[in-house]
């Protein structure tokens, strides 16, 4: 028998009652029930390696990789322009990136939806509900991150070397590649950042993904999907290995300002 | 004739010779540079020199203040030129502007025959009074200085072995510039600087915030510099190493130049109030 605790005890009469009411905000004891069950499955799910569990996890880190790699060619780039070089247009640029950095999933997931589907500019490709859509709709979302902390890290920089790089007729291009090795650390850490908010990101590739099991099921909208469906179990495990993954990401940031903070001396 | 228009009188108003007696002391000085009163060369040939630097009314200003003011002044093309001022005088303007890492408002500075450019900076190497190095080994820093001028790869780590001997950092080449102390990275920027084998090297206050031990590995290292050819332009607040280091001296108060004169004149009978009291380390407003 499942008790709810809230600012009185409730019996199984009121909860009843509570459930005929409001099917949707009151749990259904079965479900609460099979909680621990649950929890044991999804260990056993992990454990043993499910292949539909891994084929999930694969597909999730093979889209929000492909979708960094991008991100990181197109913001890192573009971070860098907007650090080192005064050009017309530069201030709204950056307002617009730094505006972009909490552009709403969704949002993204509707207008990459828009532009793929049949009637869409980009219909013809046919890339709506593939991973590829999935890649971009990622891409799209955490381009604005990686270029807006490129460009601060890499302005603090310049700041800090351009008269020397100008003193010592340093070219331009090997003036951005030592900004950039120079920040190499630092830049790493916006890159996990980058990755952090796009394996955890559920709105936009589920609309343009459509969850379609063995082809673009990932992890978040397999989590959404099983939870809907009553079914924990894969959905615990699903979200044990992102816990996992987020734990592992946030190890290799620190480690990394670790290592940056111990090899620069300063 | 070799002249310093504005440098040589004081374009403040400030203890200004008698007419006989600035005769006197022009004809006396007028020949500057110093290397020039003891050869009685040409003096035009000398300017023709690009070592030599002539700077022309030049001027600056920034957010409504001038900060240069019209500064006239003629360096020789060889030995030492010291430039000394209170704060605020513009001594690291006047090198920044001498280096075109900044353009003047008005007036040209002048490298020989030839206007500022940014081509003089793969020939001229200036040092800050805080050296800003690179997260990486001191023997990469002098690399990094060495990449962009053509050179073979054998002929730039040789270069950066020979300058790292020479300021005695070879047994810290391959440690991360930033754990160097202040003076062995006041040293390795001077090695950054010497390895690209510069005609003229601009010094500002490399000395500032240094012990007497590591400024007088500085010093060496400038001595021998100068002995070797290079024309030295060298910022201080200390007078005692202006002394030691001066060919002549500049003497800059407000954007303007004050004094210029042989560093024995100068540090024997300074014609202005304000380098008088500078050089006496007396209190004046």
């Amino acid at each position: 028998m499942l008790a709810i605790r809230g600012p009185g005890t409730c019996g199984s009469a009121e909860i009843a009652i509570l459930y005929a009411k409001f099917p949707t905000y009151v749990a259904e004891p079965e479900i609460m029930q099979d909680i621990t069950q649950a929890l044991s499955l999804a260990v056993a799910l992990v454990a043993k390696g499910d292949a539909d569990l891994i084929e999930i996890v694969a597909l999730s880190l093979r889209v929000s990789l492909v979708a960094l790699a991008c991100a990181c060619a197109l913001g890192i780039p573009l971070g860098a322009a907007l650090a080192i070089r005064s050009f017309p247009g530069r201030g709204v640029i950056l307002i617009i990136i730094n505006a972009l950095m909490g552009l709403p999933p969704v949002v993204v997931g509707l207008l990459v939806y828009l532009h793929l589907s049949a009637s869409g500019p980009f219909g013809f490709l046919q890339l709506l509900y593939t991973p590829t859509a999935m890649i971009i709709a990622q891409t799209i979302l955490i381009t604005p991150i990686i270029a807006a902390l490129s460009r601060q890290i890499l302005a603090d920089l310049h700041a800090e070397y351009a008269e020397t790089f100008r003193a010592l007729a340093i070219s331009r291009r090997r003036s951005v590649a030592a900004l950039l090795w120079e920040g190499r650390f630092s830049l790493i850490t916006v890159a996990l950042a980058g990755f952090g908010r796009a394996i955890a990101e559920v709105g936009a590739v589920i609309i343009v993904g459509g969850n379609i099991d063995h082809l673009t099921r990932v992890m978040t909208t397999a989590i959404a999907l099983e939870t809907s469906k009553g079914d924990l179990a894969l959905a615990l495990a699903l979200g044990m290995v992102l816990l996992v993954i987020a734990l592992v990401v946030n190890a290799l940031a620190l480690g990394v300002r670790a290592r940056a903070a111990g090899y620069a001396h300063a | 004739m070799l002249e310093d228009e504005g440098g040589l009188e004081d374009e403040g108003g400030r203890a200004r010779p008698p007419a006989g007696e600035a005769a006197a002391s022009a004809a006396a000085t007028a020949t500057m540079p110093a290397d020039a009163m003891a050869t009685p060369a040409d003096p035009d040939a000398l300017l023709a020199d690009p070592r030599a630097l002539r700077c022309r009314q030049l001027t600056l200003t920034r957010g409504g203040q001038t900060l240069i003011d019209r500064l006239d002044l003629t360096l020789p093309p060889t030995g030492c030129s010291v430039i000394m001022g209170p704060n605020g005088a513009g001594k690291s303007l006047l090198l920044r502007l001498a280096h075109g890492l900044i353009e003047a408002t008005a007036g040209d500075v002048r490298w020989g025959p030839d206007a500022i450019a940014p081509a003089h900076r793969l020939r001229h190497a200036l040092v800050f009074q805080k050296p800003v190095l690179l997260r990486r080994s001191a023997q990469a820093n002098v690399l990094f200085a060495l990449a962009d001028r053509g050179l073979s790869r054998t002929i730039c780590e040789a270069r950066a072995q020979a300058v790292l001997v020479q300021v005695g950092l070879a047994s810290k080449a391959t440690t991360p510039a930033r754990a160097l102390s202040g003076g062995e990275q006041q040293r390795l920027a001077l090695a950054r600087a010497l390895a690209i084998e510069p005609a003229v090297l601009l010094l500002d206050e490399p000395t500032a915030n240094l012990d007497p031990a590591s400024t007088a590995h500085i010093e060496r290292l400038v001595t021998s510099a100068v002995a070797q050819g290079l024309k030295v332009v060298f910022v201080t607040h200390d007078t005692a190493q202006a002394r030691r280091l001066a060919d002549d001296c500049v003497f800059l108060e407000r954007g303007r130049v004050v004094e210029h004169a042989p560093a024995p004149t100068f540090f024997a009978q300074p014609r202005s109030e304000a380098a008088a009291a500078y050089l006496e380390g007396r209190l004046y407003a």
